[in-house]
């Protein structure tokens, strides 16, 4: 979907970058899951990463598919 | 509005956090994003209007983000979570009663004005209203105080990067700073709203982590405060009202009145109603609806900024093992209350998340210099070189002065932030520029707008004898401390007391002085009011719209919100 004027809107690049970062702190978060740190965070039992980046990358891809620009 | 001790020297030595490749990686991406979209969007930027106002197409949504991401830097960010932790709760006023009615009373009374009017600027809306004299002078004081402002948080935040992260401070000034001009350069005013309402969502999600890990840790809310009363006995850190009622009997050394009239009223109405940094986002919707709700979405999501903001703040009383302490007590191994947002940051987020919190405060630097950049190459470019030295130019010829003065303002900024970094107790006199410039300027705009009998001489004098008088108050409190008492009620009060009530006085100088002189001289005819002024301008009926999409259903459900949250935290 195109915004004003024929540009991308806005809501497609917050689509993308977020869906860059929830794969980037997910795929962490996995990692960190499979080789614990040396020295852990407060609370690391709860794999904030895990979840943070999951729901980084719902949001993402909510935005990134919703306001992919395509032809009106 | 940044508080005093948001600008901040460290003694500490040791870098707080070691970023790995990861959190390299999240940072490199969002400045990749915010130049590709600058290099994106300059095709769409062709005119004037396109540049200094993006075109005045944004919906209530983008605009409304936009208008609250721009005051939402990084410094404020972490200056409030450090009064949170010093102060307390009562540092939530700075977002509720020092916001939201103010921003309330610019989407609902005061948008129609400016939309109407079709100013490009506020000094633009006094040239309309006031004449020529009135614009100058406030143009001028405007952009003096957005290239200082903007300068000295660059300072700041390049400083916070250097005890935070170990990044070279010189490094950090030209990197973030270029990245702003080649974007604004680029989009302008586009540019910069698209990618403020990006560094919104960065700024949301980097932080909001926190708040619910060390919601988690404290257990809960209700944990958390008993926990703060375990640790800091005798000291009351999470009540709004119930300790203002006199100077002694809280930490900020204030009174509830200076809070209602001094901040609720004249400071945040000054700031949110007639700072053209903010203002000049809401003026770039794409009708008056758009333009009135921008606002008060705005406003919704400001009363939400405590939760990331505030809240870090009292967890961090509640869970950190250290105490911090304030500037003048920082020492080698000892953190200061600015340092708390870095320090719960460090506590709970491990690669990834560290790196976009990371990110979240550089966009939250990023989107306030955006914000201080593209208002003062439009303050530039359309009240002073046009309007007293190339008056006949094609737009053409402004849109490219436009563009160099996106550079020049960059330039000066880094220019100031240097001439900080050499003295550096300019800082500390910073906050007193906007009740020097704001507080009297809103005095002069709202009756503006809402008085038909006020006179060109009238506005003119008003706000220059204001800004004087403001002045004038703060060097008899620098030369004589003990003016304290006179010009904020109160030998106790600390400096963002003495702010307030500074503000106070000044507004209404302004105000009576503009009545007296209008008074004496004579009024505007009617027919130059028109689209001015209450009672002189035919503002669209809303009459046909559902009650749901009225800008003013929307403003009391917001309202209601406010008080209820003010009792809950009494």
């Amino acid at each position: 979907m195109h915004g004003a004027h024929g540009r991308f809107s806005i809501w497609f690049f917050i689509g993308v970058l977020l869906t860059l970062y929830g794969v980037i702190i997910l795929a962490t978060g996995l990692y960190e899951i499979a080789s614990p740190p040396a020295h852990p965070v407060v609370l690391y039992r709860l794999h904030a990463s895990v979840w943070w980046g999951a729901l980084l990358l719902v949001i993402g891809l909510i935005y990134l598919i919703r306001f992919f620009p395509r032809e009106q | 509005m940044l508080p005093l001790s948001a600008i901040f020297l460290f003694a500490a030595t040791e870098k707080l956090l070691s970023l790995s490749p990861v959190d390299i990686l999240v940072i490199a991406l969002y400045f990749a994003m915010v130049l590709g979209i600058g290099f994106y969007l300059k095709r769409f930027t062709k005119t004037g209007e396109d540049f200094f106002l993006a075109g005045r197409d944004m919906t209530a949504w983008i605009a409304g983000l936009s208008f609250v991401s721009a005051n939402l830097g990084a410094l404020e960010l972490m200056g409030w979570a450090g009064s949170a932790y010093q102060y307390g709760i009562l540092a939530t006023h700075w977002y509720w009663i020092g916001a939201i009615p103010a921003m309330l009373f610019l989407g609902i009374v005061m948008m129609p004005f400016y939309y109407i009017s079709r100013t490009h600027s506020v000094p633009g809306y006094l040239k309309l209203r006031f004449g020529e004299p009135s614009r100058a002078l406030s143009a001028v004081t405007f952009g003096f105080m957005t290239v200082l402002m903007s300068g000295i948080n660059m300072y700041s935040m390049a400083l916070v990067m250097e005890i935070v992260l170990g990044w070279d401070i010189h490094f950090s000034i030209w990197v973030s700073s270029l990245t702003v001009a080649a974007y604004v350069f680029l989009g302008g005013l586009l540019s910069a709203i698209f990618n403020e309402v990006l560094q919104f969502f960065l700024i949301w999600l980097g932080a909001l982590v926190i708040s619910i890990l060390g919601l988690v840790e404290a257990g809960g809310w209700t944990g958390m405060v008993h926990r703060i009363a375990e640790r800091w006995p005798g000291q009351d850190y999470t009540h709004l009202w119930s300790d203002l009622g006199s100077f002694s009997s809280n930490p900020m050394g204030i009174h509830w009145t200076g809070i209602v009239l001094g901040l609720g009223f004249v400071i945040s109405f000054g700031y949110w109603t007639t700072d053209f940094l903010v203002v000049q986002r809401v003026l770039s919707a794409k009708d008056l609806r758009s333009a009135k709700m921008a606002p008060i979405i705005g406003s919704v999501f400001k009363m939400a900024v405590p939760f990331i903001v505030i809240l870090p703040g009292l967890l961090a009383l509640a869970v950190l093992p250290e105490r911090l302490v304030g500037e003048s007590h920082a020492a080698a191994g000892v953190h200061t209350y600015n340092e708390v947002l870095p320090l719960m940051l460090a506590r709970y987020c491990g690669p990834g998340l560290l790196g976009l919190g990371i990110t979240a405060l550089i966009a939250g630097f990023m989107s306030g210099m955006a914000g201080n950049v593209s208002a003062f190459a439009t303050v530039w470019t359309y009240d002073i070189y046009r309007a007293l030295i190339i008056k006949d130019a094609d737009d053409r010829h402004y849109l490219s002065v436009g563009r160099w003065c996106t550079i020049l303002g960059v330039l000066v900024s880094i220019g100031t932030a240097y001439l900080v970094m050499q003295f550096a107790s300019i800082m500390d006199y910073v906050q007193a520029l906007f009740s020097f410039f704001i507080a009297p300027l809103f005095g002069t705009v709202l009756l503006g707008m809402l008085w038909k009998r006020a006179t060109p001489a009238g506005g003119f004098w008003g706000l220059l004898v204001g800004t004087v008088s403001s002045i004038a108050m703060w060097l008899w409190v620098y030369l004589d401390h003990s003016a304290l008492r006179y010009v904020a009620l109160s030998p106790r009060a600390k400096d963002m007391a003495e702010n307030v009530y500074r503000a106070l006085w000044s507004w209404i100088i302004c105000v009576i002085v503009t009545v007296v002189v209008s008074i004496l001289s004579k009024p505007k005819p009617q027919h130059e009011l028109v689209n001015l002024v209450y009672g002189a301008t035919d503002i669209p009926s809303e009459g046909k719209l559902a009650f749901y999409q009225r800008p003013i259903f929307w403003a009391v459900v917001v309202c209601a919100i406010f008080v209820v949250l003010n009792i809950m935290f009494w």
